[in-house]
């Protein structure tokens, strides 16, 4: 059997990487599954990322995830990039399983963060990897002197909308209300764009082609009247839903699935267990914020593992 | 360089559609995040599987007659090839398990 370690890390992104870091500094000896093609979390799909404190000229997303985890690695953070496949978190020491490994912990830090959500619409499966995608950074340049369109209304909507018209001749944003909601800077610079057109109080009903995008099919939320828009690639950016599933039944969420924790701490109901990121954060969604839970996870955990010596001596 | 080697546009020909064995092709480039995650589990993959499959690589930046030919929109796509024919294509990175599941007719 393995040996109990004292804090295992779920996940990786800024969240996961900052509660390495500090787990690391505080002497814990964390173990990381960073995910095999999730580490590094939404920002590896990201270009550039300008609100992030510290980097004054921007920074490229995938190069602040590599930092992050250079900066955990140097303090001794074991970094795994495999999936958890499996956790019993109701036992003591915690069971963590990575397809047929076990590993042991005391406490044990989820930062799982969320997944793309999908439109559920008629075409979107099929024509997924031919003209529907998730990522702008990495399909844009497929793209060139075509119309698209970029479904959502968010930051992350506009910034690809945005990045888009680098490669696209138009990119229609396609939004089900008459008002984004997206940051003022975000939304300025996506109205300033003369490539970016709007699409308002509409959704899309059907993905249409057959071997490859033609258009989309959209209907009006408040008049109901369907219409069609010719575009040959459509990039959905509708937001995300907690990655939860791994502790179904055993840590308890609210109604769309994210983890409950014990604000301001990030203590969930069971003890040990701390949850921090986007997969418990609805509200601000941040790569700064989910630094912070991170940190604030690691320093939970630290003092929890404290609290269990005095306790045994 | 590891266990995969780079393709090129001059030389897909012999060294994919010409293949004896299978050959997996993984088009990518520089600025596509999910590239670089799913890197590392297709060398290990290559690696492991040297004596069934070939694992290569595409620069679609470098090399743009090739994936407009096999309309690769979006990355990472694989595509295995057998026989000069596409016998599977998976787009988007994934976990190294759900590769092996779906390359296990080829290895």
């Amino acid at each position: 059997m393995t040996d109990v370690r004292d804090v295992i890390v779920i996940g990786s992104g800024p969240s996961g990487y900052t509660a390495a870091l500090y787990a690391a500094r505080a002497r814990l000896r964390p173990l990381v599954f960073e995910g095999s093609v999730t580490s590094g979390g939404a920002l590896m799909k990201t270009t550039d990322v300008e609100n992030y404190p510290g980097f004054p000229d921007g920074v490229i997303g995938p190069d602040l995830m590599d930092s992050m985890r250079k900066q955990a690695e140097r303090f001794g953070a074991e970094l795994i990039a495999d999936d958890v496949t499996e956790v019993d978190l109701t036992v003591d020491p915690k069971v963590v399983n990575v397809g047929g490994d076990t590993y042991l912990a005391k406490t044990v830090i989820i930062a799982t963060g969320s997944s793309y959500r999908q439109l559920n619409v008629p075409g979107e499966d099929l024509l997924s990897g031919h003209g529907v995608s998730w990522c702008a950074t990495c399909d844009g340049f497929f793209f060139r002197e075509q119309d698209i369109a970029v479904v959502g209304g968010g930051d992350s909507a506009m910034e690809e909308a945005t990045f888009l018209t680098r490669f696209a001749r138009s990119v229609t944003v396609i939004h089900r209300r008459d008002a984004l909601r997206a940051s003022k800077i975000m939304q300025d610079r996506a109205f300033a764009n003369p490539k970016v057109k709007f699409a308002w109080d509409s959704e899309v009903v059907e993905i249409l082609g057959e071997d490859r995008v033609t258009g989309v099919r959209l209907r009006n939320t408040k008049t109901r009247e369907e219409s069609e828009l010719a575009v040959t690639g459509i990039f959905v950016a509708i937001g995300h839903d907690p990655r939860s599933e791994l502790f179904t039944g055993q840590l308890p969420t609210d109604p769309e699935g994210y983890l409950l924790v014990d604000q301001p701490s990030t203590r969930t109901a069971i003890e040990g267990v701390f949850a921090a990121g986007d997969v418990v954060d609805h509200t601000y969604r941040q790569a700064v914020t989910a630094a912070g839970t991170g940190c604030a996870a690691a320093l939970d955990a630290e003092r929890w593992l404290a609290d269990l010596a005095d306790q045994e001596t | 360089m590891g266990a995969t080697r780079a393709v090129t546009d001059a030389t897909f020909e012999d060294e994919v559609l010409k293949s004896e064995k299978p050959v997996v092709v993984d088009y990518w480039a520089e600025w596509c995040g999910p590239c670089r995650q799913v890197s590392p589990v297709l060398e290990e993959i290559a690696g492991e599987h040297a004596d069934k499959i070939d694992v290569v690589k595409l620069n679609v930046d470098e090399n743009p007659v090739t994936s407009q030919k096999y309309r690769i929109l979006n990355l990472p796509t694989l595509s295995v090839f057998k026989g000069g024919e596409v016998v599977k294509e998976i787009v988007g990175a994934r976990p190294k398990s759900a590769l092996l599941r779906e390359l296990a007719d080829f290895i």
